[in-house]
């Protein structure tokens, strides 16, 4: 089985099962097109599950690694796993299977075209976290705005068009920065394999140049304080399943890059701009919760709520400590189960109710007990409870900031303070009270099966991680160890050098 | 057997909790009953055992693993924790069988019975802990299930507005304890407290910069735990929450607001005592904020007319007292004091519910009196726990208020002279409030016009046991324990380790006079309230009327609600709403995608005029530029 290609077919299957889709037929009641996406993605996931299981925890290098020559003496298509890389993996297959079975309450139409665009979008969610060649990278990474882009444009609300084209506008400035530092790195180190250029180090002088231009990418997806304004629209008009997808995968992407690319080849630039990070990630942090404090839109206050997150994420990874990264990618984790609930949440009663303003909500635990569970769930996964997946990331990265600054971890610990207070107003208003009198208990049935099996796994993975991490922690301990000894090297050397 | 002691209430909790409807509300509220009471039984038995010097420290699992972080999930059994066990397990295991009666008439008892258990696994996990993080989840557990349960009739506004406040101001609490953490590990590399406590002594002299302010590392510590501290006992600036939280049911109050969740606080400063001795400042610190509690919350309690509010502020206060034992270095008069407190409030409280449960959910004393004839068993209950917490002579409260008194008027600190006067003018402040409760409840003219006096009967035999169990507790308690656990030597042998004394506590007496002085105020105090509020409203009235701002001032409770809303409430609100609509809206999108969108639009009607259309036009531009050209390459 060493031979046997297992990452490139984790992401060639979603795309073959789209090309599928294709050519059959769609009619009304013909569900079969949703049972072949959904057999492609639990497929994929039944194999990432058993790519975990052959990953060896024990070793920092990269793993499974494929290497096919694509144009001669210019660009290798390469791929591989280590610690870091493999939980995000483990994500994009978890989180597209419930995609795609919530998609029936709220896809009206042009169902099979949805269902390609979101199997298409997981061939380049997993391509992103495993390729090893910046140029792949940059093809998976900016690939993933097409389908995106045509989700929310197609089956989004009624802004759609605005919304899917200030997110193209935001993320592409960005991204074109990133090729032209992507074009550099090949003309100063005559590769873009990324194994090489974590050997050969790229000389000082050029990083920080070359670090603000991944920056500049990087930063819009993440989204970082004043970029992030894109993020509230595109969720608000997206459908549900793509605000899933955007919030638990897509996201994650930027993050990953920062601690792949970011630091992991610019380790002396991204020293230097500890301050800029540091100040970005703490305004994000106060400003947007702030302002998701004040929202009449639940689905904004969600988005709103994922930018502060995401400024967690940020401040963690630079920190450069074990703390600080490990709780990184466990917050991103976490938050893509959690912000994954809560957006499927919001879709529950969107699909009955047709509205997300927060007033046409009151009293929904007096009819919808069930619903109101779950929904308290996710909620104190977001504020960061300890016992919830929410918890393990955000004081770890506390924790580790702590350790570089006392400021940053004073006022980020305020933002933990700021979460509690909008996620239960929130779900104050929605939940508890007397029912609101417009709401009819006829349109508004609790929890169906499959609404229940989706939520129900996420509420369980949530809780459980909370009591019990170590699987995701032992994943990613000897590469982020290795990570980290090698960041401070490479510093060490630079100070000698100086 | 601290494994069933642990996790039985959690059995407990998800039986009621999931099966509830299945299996009924009846049976639910039987088992969850069960199994408390035999975690309550197997407490005692280890605090039995640890009599006899049992000590153990169960590593269950780890948890979180990161770099040189490791902690883990742990039953940690020493003297300090067993007694708490006996504590929340005891209360709770009565507050359970009470409920049964109190909340006959509610349609969702399983998922309260659910709330309760999940409440004492919390708090069990809380005091059973090895580590700071395991506290912090215990911790945070607690409040969670203060929120769900002040918040548990959820149909009314004020419930779920309480409950929320409860929760965030305790948040802001924990902001404290969190740094705390964090600064503990960044000194130590480590948040257990074995590793911690040993560490101590090597760090006494270490300064550190913290927000430009240069502290000695230890102060720090200390002074960011005790926020946490403050948050959770709801010492004043952090106490807004507690009488707001009254709207929860009542056994709720009693359970969680009065015995044992807000004890946690207590109970944090004296495990980590080991560190506290060494911090001066921080102990000053603390007697402060307990004695302003303490007469502050006193002051309060004077004027209030709800009956729950009054023994709220009373149980702010009497956390106030176990403080600043805490701040003169007497940690087992805190703890004994925490002991004999949560029967005697437990009392006070389940007593109070039994009178709203008669009067049908009337909590304004105004509206109640003169039906201790009809209420006769819980109107001697109620007698019970006021001598008990009043501090009459031989009843609990005497003996643990008393030596908190006494050790304040013996110890030689800054603050300790002033903290002895502070601790007996609050005595006298206790008495009043309390046999002002008493009489204008029980006593006087009958006020309520919704119920008839005959239809007035006591309380169901279900609610009256568990009042008697705790009634005997608090009869007893003090006398019988006060050896173990603040005798002068006797106690020494059994806190062991748990608590950590730098220099024994002073073995003096105090003098004759000062002995005798609370007993006889506390005394004197009855027969003046009586007269007060039953014999002639007069002078009371008289004396409103002529202070009247001070008596304002108290009634509107220090118009800490008002202070905090004009602070932080709006100006948070007008920051959120400010971001973003002026910056993101107007700043970032408009010069932004918005900006760049309409720059680019305006380019291409620029540039589409230039497609007129008319060949003239197209010829004269290209002959100009022809020209152009050729003029710029003559002059190169």
């Amino acid at each position: 089985m060493t031979n046997f290609p297992i990452l490139s077919s984790l992401i060639l299957i979603p795309t073959i099962g789209s090309i599928f889709l294709l050519f059959i037929k769609s009619t009304e009641k013909n569900n079969s097109i949703k049972y072949v996406a959904l057999f492609t993605s639990l497929i994929n996931f039944f194999l990432s599950l058993y790519l975990w299981k052959l990953f060896d925890n024990n070793i920092s290098d990269f793993q499974f690694v494929e290497t096919r020559i694509w144009i001669k003496n210019f660009i290798n298509y390469k791929v591989g796993v280590d610690g870091i890389s493999m939980l995000f993996i483990i994500l994009a297959t978890f989180i597209t299977p419930l995609c795609i079975i919530s998609v029936n309450n709220h896809v009206k139409i042009r169902l099979k075209e949805f269902l390609i665009a979101i199997l298409l979008m997981e061939t380049l969610m997993i391509g992103v976290f495993c390729s090893l060649d910046l140029i792949i990278f940059y093809l998976f990474f900016e690939g993933g705005l097409i389908p995106m882009f045509l989700i929310i444009g197609i089956w989004g609300g009624n802004r759609r068009v605005y919304s899917a084209f200030k997110f193209f506008l935001f993320t592409l400035v960005g991204s074109v920065l990133m090729l032209i530092a992507i074009i550099y790195i090949y003309w100063l180190s005559g590769t873009t394999d990324v194994e090489q250029l974590y050997n050969l180090g790229i000389d000082s002088k050029y990083q920080n140049y070359l670090w603000l231009a991944f920056f500049s990418s990087f930063a819009v997806k993440t989204p970082m304080w004043p970029v992030h304004t894109w993020l509230p629209d595109a969720h608000v008009e997206a459908p549900t399943a793509g605000s899933v997808l955007l919030a638990a995968v897509l996201l994650k992407m930027a993050g990953y890059g920062f601690i792949r690319f970011s630091v992991g080849l610019f380790p002396v630039a991204s020293t230097d701009f500890i301050p800029l990070i540091f100040t970005l990630s703490l305004i994000a942090i106060i400003y947007t919760s702030l302002v998701a404090l004040m929202q009449d839109d639940m689905k904004k206050l969600i988005a709103y709520s994922s930018v502060a997150h995401m400024g967690f994420v940020t401040l963690g990874i630079f920190t450069f400590t074990h703390q600080g990264l490990e709780g990184s990618i466990f917050q991103m984790i976490s938050h893509g189960l959690v912000s994954a609930a809560l957006f499927l949440s919001v879709g529950v009663v969107y699909d009955r109710m047709k509205t997300r303003e927060i007033k046409n909500f009151r009293g929904l635990v007096n009819i919808m007990p069930k619903y109101a569970i779950m929904f308290m769930i996710f909620t104190l996964g977001a504020l960061g409870l300890p016992g919830t997946s929410g918890f393990i990331g955000e004081f770890l990265i506390l924790m580790g900031t702590f350790k570089k600054s006392f400021l940053a971890a004073t006022i980020a610990s305020v933002g933990v303070i700021l979460g509690a207070a909008y996620m239960l107003w929130l779900y104050k208003r929605i939940i508890f009270g007397e029912l609101l009198s417009t709401i009819k208990k006829e349109i508004m049935p609790d929890l169906k099966r499959d609404e229940i099996f989706i939520l129900s796994t996420l509420a369980i993975l949530i809780i459980f991680l909370g009591f019990y991490p170590e699987p995701i922690i032992k994943t990613y301990a000897v590469s982020i160890d290795n990570f980290v000894d090698v960041y401070n090297s490479k510093i060490e050397t630079n100070l000698v050098e100086k | 057997m601290s494994y069933f002691i642990i996790f039985l209430p959690l059995l407990a909790s998800f039986i009621s909790g999931f099966f509830g409807r299945k299996i009924g509300s009846r049976n639910s509220e039987i088992i969850s009953c069960i199994l408390v009471s035999i975690s309550a039984i197997l407490s005692i038995i280890i605090f039995l055992e640890v009599m006899s010097g049992y000590n153990e420290n169960l590593i269950i699992t780890t948890w979180i693993t990161s770099g040189s972080l490791n902690v883990n999930w742990s039953i940690n059994i020493d003297p300090l924790s067993s007694i708490m066990l006996v504590v929340v397990t005891f209360v709770s295991s009565l507050v359970h069988v009470y409920s049964i009666g109190y909340m006959s008439h509610d349609p969702h008892k399983p998922r309260f019975m659910s709330y309760l258990s999940l409440f004492t696994f919390s708090m069990l996990i809380l005091v059973t802990s090895d580590n700071f993080l395991q506290l912090f989840f215990g911790w945070e557990g607690v409040g969670l299930c203060s929120y769900f349960l002040i918040g548990f009739w959820f149909k009314k506004q004020s419930a779920n507005y309480a409950a929320i406040k409860a929760f965030l101001v305790n948040r802001v609490g924990d902001f404290g304890l969190g740094l705390g953490i964090f600064l503990i590990f960044y000194v130590f590399g480590t948040v257990n407290y074995d590793e911690v406590f040993k560490l101590i002594p090597n760090i006494i002299e270490k300064k550190i910069v913290f927000l430009s302010f240069n502290f000695l590392v230890i102060d720090l510590i200390c002074l960011l735990l005790f926020i946490g501290a403050m948050g959770k006992s709801a010492q004043i600036f952090l106490h807004t929450w507690l009488p707001d939280a009254m709207e929860g049911p009542t056994p709720v109050s009693a359970l969680i607001h009065a015995a044992t969740m807000v004890t946690a606080g207590v109970f944090l400063v004296v495990r980590c005592s080991p560190i506290y001795e060494y911090s001066e400042l921080a102990l000053n610190f603390i007697t402060i904020i307990g004695m302003t509690t303490a007469l502050f919350a006193a002051s309060i309690a004077l004027v209030q007319d709800d009956i729950k509010k009054i023994i709220a502020y009373s149980t702010c206060s009497q956390l106030g007292y176990m403080f600043f034992a805490t701040g003169v270095g007497a940690y087992n008069v805190a703890m004994f004091h925490l002991f004999t407190h949560a029967f005697f409030k437990a009392l006070l409280f389940l007593g109070a519910g039994s009178v709203i449960h008669s009067f049908k959910n009337e909590q304004n004393i105004n509206h109640m009196g003169g039906i201790w004839r009809k209420l006769p068993y819980t109107y001697c209950l109620m007698i019970i726990g006021t001598l008990a917490l009043t501090g009459f002579p031989f009843l609990s409260g005497y003996y643990s208020k008393d030596a908190i008194i006494e050790f304040a008027y013996l110890e030689k600190g800054t603050f300790s002279n002033y903290a002895a006067t502070i601790g007996i003018i609050t005595a006298l402040l206790t008495s009043i409030y309390s046999w002002r409760l008493i009489f204008k409840t029980f006593h006087g003219n009958y006020n309520n016009k919704k119920i008839n006096l005959d239809q007035m009967h006591d309380s169901p035999v279900v609610m009256l046991i568990p009042l008697i169990v705790l009634s005997i507790g608090a009869l007893f308690s003090g006398f019988v324990f006060k050896d173990l656990l603040i005798g002068l030597d006797s106690s020494y042998l059994f806190w062991g380790d748990s608590i950590k004394f730098l220099e024994p506590l002073s073995s003096d007496h105090p003098p004759g006079w000062f002995l005798i002085l609370t007993p006889i105020l506390v005394i004197l105090s009855i027969p003046l309230s009586y007269i007060l509020f039953i014999k002639d409203r007069s002078i009371l009235d008289h004396f409103v009327k002529i202070n009247l701002p001070l008596y304002t001032f108290l009634k509107n409770k220090w118009y800490f609600d008002e202070l905090y809303d004009f602070l932080f409430v709006r100006p948070l609100k007008f920051l959120g709403k400010f971001f973003w609509k002026k910056i993101d809206g107007s700043i970032i999108d408009r010069f932004g995608p918005d900006g760049i969108s309409h720059f680019i639009k305006k380019i291409s009607i620029f540039a589409v005029r230039f497609q007129s259309g008319f060949i003239y036009q197209y010829a004269f531009i290209m002959l100009l530029g022809f020209s152009l050209l050729l003029t710029f390459l003559i002059i190169k």
